[in-house]
């Protein structure tokens, strides 16, 4: 007889998440994942001056709200035809401020969001109570661990530093503009970033990436556990050129299926709704995914659409795009743990893989400094067309995030996002099959049903941010129930 | 207490002692009158929200954070930190309201549709369903004081903004109001102070909290609840570019480094001190170029956009005008659009209520 597990709210992620299991025989023999809030940002931005959206999107979350800027500006971009114009500079401060965020996100997410599941707090609230569990870093680097918990929290707060010599602030960063960038480039910004960017360098080289390590030792089934679906996505980035989403970016785009590499193509993307509150029959590509709610759809049990690949479920995240783009540093770092390839299908790959993707950023963005050129031109002047459309494609800390923007009459008439932990926490499709986090839960062990800290193991191993994969709502829904109790 | 008067804590806050950190300034005070009985506790919810204000106070400048959280007050439950998830943390919220005399910290705008259910936070013991909208209203009934940090707890923000492309709307697609709104319609009459900001700076929430702490009471406010410390200037009178707009030299395109007005620039209504508050330790937005948005408006973000259009649509006066004659002309165009502005806003509901 199976038992159901709720755990609601999940805490330590960004945004409202709830997740239901079915354990039997002290397994996982079935998953579901809901988000419980719901605001609405598409449709507030229907009707608006394109221009508003960089501005909008930033607060769909404020975690990773420079990816959402991003991923609009380049839609805008796309939209406006400036794509190929972007001075040198502005595309380098681009980089940065969103380089800048990575580094804050990918440490906050470990030290801040994920630790405790690894790490017996101090009894200081809220920090207490935790999950009762088996909890097995030796003394001496659990105390090692709370000592650099608030380390980290200085060198995300150096991150936000940084973003801000070249974004003015942070949420809410200024400096990521359709046609570039409105920040100016001068020696002083240069330098004050180096050294921030080297006090960074060597947290995520001699304190970040060795207590990943350290804990994926103690932790070694957690290498076997949380595989999901083994199948990839990623938008790749950080541009290097002004080629658009195809063009050279610091990670390629692609794919990986079913074992197999292969090239991204955007039509492959589309958006199922058979087991989400809305009618069948809608447009799947993204461009025209005007929903439309049905309140008592009996096959459904989420607000979440759910995106396929060419039909297929695939998982993103930096450990998508460092798999698709064969990171020697993360083979490396599993061949250094006794690892195979294929441990990377697993809650430590993720965590591996995002602190090998922070490095990578940091060491790039030192590159990227020196490239620019002071009081070299940043921005060219644009206008808003009357009739245009615009894809913006990039991955976010989280994984492959993109927006589609519809103008008419010089407003937003359709703005459509598919961000990452909408396909990681998507539903089943219209073929049944299930997401990549519910798969992700499915055979997970679980010793206590009353302390089910593996199922939060697995769950923030993929970073959620709920905020950012509910955000379209229509006003006439009526909600009738979010869950079965 | 006997460290600091409130007459010298309310000129710290409203300084322009722009490198030095005010809540390093503040923290020897706040550990001076922390109680011997304890610190007193709080708890930190989030409704539509999207974790920026709680972003940003992680931001706040050394010491604060690890400090206030150890030696000022005990933080019972945060969404982002607590190491709790589950019934497990819905219990450490319930009993640190049944102890009362708790500080209650709200972070995102109330979403009123559908009876709560667009914002649902956990579930009781017994498995039944708790809306953010019930939670407020149960611990803001029982707690000393509230902060409503962020514009959307404290107005209704970009949630509440109107939809569909529809200027009558209000409240979002999911009816949010702020929490002095629903504080009101539910007859709760616990202090509330609206920090508002998209984000706020970390100063504005930590000082309006060692306010109440030291001593015991609501700081000076405004008619929007925002304490005048912090939001009692318009950006545009401080501004760091004010010779350009006096001058009559205005940016073109968003790197030109002049007045940003043709750009966009609401900081003729916008009551922020970032003229003299570094953001991050580094810049603010109109330091990186970025025409103010208004974010601590009461009518942002519907009454900021588009916001990257010149606001009111007013003509620029001839340059070759002196330059005084510049910054009259239109700063009095400005006033005159800001009051066919606020009349439209009342007409549209977007003011009932808010107005003491």
């Amino acid at each position: 007889m199976a038992t159901k597990v709720v755990v609601d709210p999940v805490t330590r992620l960004e945004g409202h998440l709830s997740i239901e299991c079915q354990v039997d025989g002290g397994k996982v023999i079935d998953a579901q994942s809901t988000g419980t809030l719901f605001r609405g940002l598409e449709l507030i931005l229907q009707g608006h001056d394109p221009r508003d959206a960089q501005d909008y999107v930033q607060r769909i979350c404020s975690v990773c709200p420079v990816t959402h800027g991003t991923a609009a500006t380049f839609a805008l971009d796309d939209a406006f035809g400036l794509t190929g114009q972007i001075p040198d500079n502005g595309r380098i401060v681009r980089n940065l401020i969103l380089g800048a965020n990575y580094l804050h996100s990918h440490i906050l997410h470990f030290y801040h969001l994920a630790a405790l599941d690894y790490v017996t707090a101090p009894n200081l609230p809220p920090l207490v109570p935790q999950y009762a569990g088996d909890y097995r870093l030796p003394a001496a680097v659990n105390a090692a661990a709370v000592q650099h918990y608030l380390t980290a929290l200085e060198m995300r707060k150096m991150a936000h530093s940084l973003l801000a010599i070249w974004g003015g602030r942070i949420p809410g960063q200024r400096g990521i503009v359709p046609g570039g960038s409105s920040a100016n480039v001068d020696t002083e910004k240069i330098v004050q970033s180096k050294f921030f960017l080297d006090t960074l360098t060597d947290f995520i080289k001699g304190t970040y990436i060795p207590d990943v390590l350290a804990v994926a030792k103690v932790y070694s089934d957690w290498a076997s556990i949380g595989v999901g679906c083994k199948n990839f996505m990623s938008y790749g980035g950080f541009p290097q050129d002004n080629g658009g989403w195809n063009g050279k970016r610091m990670y390629a785009n692609g794919i990986y299926i079913e074992g197999q590499a292969g090239a991204f193509d955007p039509k492959q993307i589309t958006e199922d709704v058979k087991h989400s509150w809305y009618e069948d029959g809608i447009p799947k590509d993204p461009y025209h995914s005007v929903i439309t709610p049905e309140a008592d759809k009996a096959s459904a049990y989420t607000w979440l659409k759910a995106p396929r690949y060419d039909g297929k479920v695939v998982e993103v995240g930096p450990l998508a795009k460092l798999f698709i783009n064969q990171d020697a540093t993360l083979l490396g770092a599993l061949t250094s743990l006794g690892l195979k390839t294929e441990n990377a299908f697993s809650v430590m790959g993720r965590h591996a893989a995002r602190a090998v993707d922070c490095l990578n950023v940091a060491t790039a963005m030192a590159d990227w400094l020196m490239q620019l050129v002071p009081g070299g031109p940043t921005c060219v002047p644009n206008e808003v067309p009357k009739n245009a459309e615009g894809m913006g494609l990039n991955d976010a800390e989280r994984g492959a995030l993109g927006h589609w923007i519809v103008i008419e009459n010089w407003k937003i008439k359709i703005y459509n996002a598919i961000v990452p932990t909408t396909w990681n926490a998507s539903p089943r499709d219209d073929n049944d099959q299930p997401g990549p986090i519910e798969q992700a839960l499915i055979g997970t062990p679980v010793a206590d049903v009353n302390n089910p800290i593996e199922l939060v193991r697995v769950v923030r191993s993929f970073d959620p941010c709920l905020a950012c994969a509910i955000h379209l709502i229509t006003p006439d829904r009526k909600v009738r129930k979010f869950r079965v109790y | 207490m006997k460290g600091l008067s409130r007459r010298d804590f309310l000129k710290i806050c409203a300084g322009s002692a722009a490198a030095v950190s005010l809540s390093e300034m503040l923290l020897p005070h706040l550990l001076e009158a922390a109680p011997a009985s304890g610190n007193p506790p709080a708890l930190w919810i989030q409704g539509a929200s999207c974790s920026g204000c709680s972003v940003s106070l992680l931001n706040s400048e050394q010491p604060a954070i690890a400090k206030i959280l150890t030696d000022v007050i005990s933080l019972k439950f945060h969404p982002n930190i607590s190491g709790a998830s589950g019934y497990l943390a819905t219990k450490v919220i319930d009993d640190t309201a049944a102890a009362g005399g708790f500080f209650l910290v709200v972070e995102g705008a109330v979403p009123t549709g559908a009876n709560g259910m667009y914002c649902t936070v956990g579930v009781t013991e017994s498995g039944q369903t708790i809306t953010f909208m019930d939670r407020v209203a149960d611990l803001g009934s029982k707690a000393a004081a509230v902060l409503a940090v962020g514009t959307c707890a404290a107005f209704g923000g970009i949630p509440a903004a109107t939809y569909g492309g529809n200027p009558t709307t209000h409240g979002g697609p999911t009816g949010c109001i702020s929490v002095l709104d629903f504080f009101k319609s539910k007859g709760i009459t616990t202090p509330v102070i609206n920090v508002p900001g998209c984000p706020p700076h970390p100063d504005w929430m930590i000082g309006s909290l060692a306010h109440f702490l030291l001593y015991k009471k609501l700081p000076p406010m405004d008619q929007y609840h925002r304490p005048t410390m912090f939001y009692g200037n318009i950006l545009h009178d401080n501004c760091q570019r004010r010779q350009y707009f006096d001058n009559g030299k205005f940016a073109k395109v968003l790197s030109d480094p002049y007045c940003l007005l043709e750009l966009g620039c609401k900081g003729p209504f916008a009551a922020c001190d970032s003229y003299k508050r570094q953001w991050n330790g580094e810049s603010s937005c109109i330091l990186a170029n970025g025409p103010c948005y208004a974010c601590t408006d009461m009518n942002f973000p519907d009454g900021s956009s588009p916001i990257y259009q010149r606001y009111p649509d007013v003509k620029l006066p001839n340059i070759d005008a002196s330059a005084d004659a510049v910054g009259v002309t239109l700063g009095a165009a400005v006033v005159v659009g800001m009051a066919a502005h606020l009349v439209g806003n009342a007409v549209n509901g977007r003011l009932g209520g808010k107005e003491e």
